[in-house]
């Protein structure tokens, strides 16, 4: 098997795992339950994204994308941050913390 | 190098089906913090080593690893952030939790 038909094999595989990693937390972001978990997922998303730029940048030879992965990896960073920021300055909201007790009953 | 990239491609779309799947399946929102920032950023950023290792050019594949660096700064930040500003305003940990090492720090602040 020569390194090329190789390479597209792992690329055709990398992009199934890629493509059900991106469902699952998807997935995460629309049942919650709660605010932080929704954005933990949605800075997972970005990292997903960056891993989407360079398999695609791997397959077509495109290594324009490569900049604009940093420029995700900064958006998505200052995001998740200011996100913190807002859950720090918000608190717990009602809803959020009427999901963590329906959640406890749950488990035990 | 086709055979370098190829395994660190499928590693890296290996560690990022890992930690979406520790998204889903773990209980509570700091041990979601956990597989999301330690297994999400080996992901992506194997991918990014893949492309780097391919690449013809050296400004490319300088521009990929620093990318590369640049995530493995800020991924760790942004989680702590995160569950440090979670956990100061009240969400809990899971009941099965063993352990919970800031629950002394928070009393001594009061």
């Amino acid at each position: 098997m020569s390194g090329e038909i190789f390479l597209d094999w792992c690329i055709t595989i990398a992009m199934i795992f890629l493509i059900i990693s991106f469902f699952v937390t998807t997935y995460r972001v629309i049942i919650g339950p709660t605010l932080p978990d929704r954005i933990i997922a949605l800075d997972m998303l970005v990292g997903i994204a960056i891993g989407f730029i360079a398999v695609i940048g791997l397959k077509t030879g495109y290594y324009l994308y490569v900049d604009i992965a940093i420029a995700l990896g900064l958006v998505g960073f200052l995001a998740t941050v200011a996100l913190a920021r807002f859950v720090l300055e918000r608190g717990i909201s009602a809803s959020d913390a009427a999901s963590q007790d329906k959640n406890k009953k749950g488990d035990v | 190098m086709d055979y370098i990239a190829g395994i660190l491609v499928i590693v890296g779309g290996f560690f990022a089906l890992v930690a979406s799947l520790g998204l889903i399946r773990l209980p509570d929102l700091y041990s979601r913090t956990h597989a999301a920032s330690k297994a999400g950023t080996v992901g992506s950023g194997l991918m990014m080593i893949a492309l780097a290792v391919t690449a013809s050019d050296t400004g490319t594949a300088i521009r990929a690893l620093a990318g590369v660096l640049f995530f493995i700064l800020t991924a760790p930040i942004a989680a702590h952030l995160l569950a440090r500003a979670a956990y100061k305003v009240g969400y809990k940990l899971w009941d099965g939790s063993v352990a919970d090492e800031m629950a002394q720090s928070k009393q001594t602040d009061q």
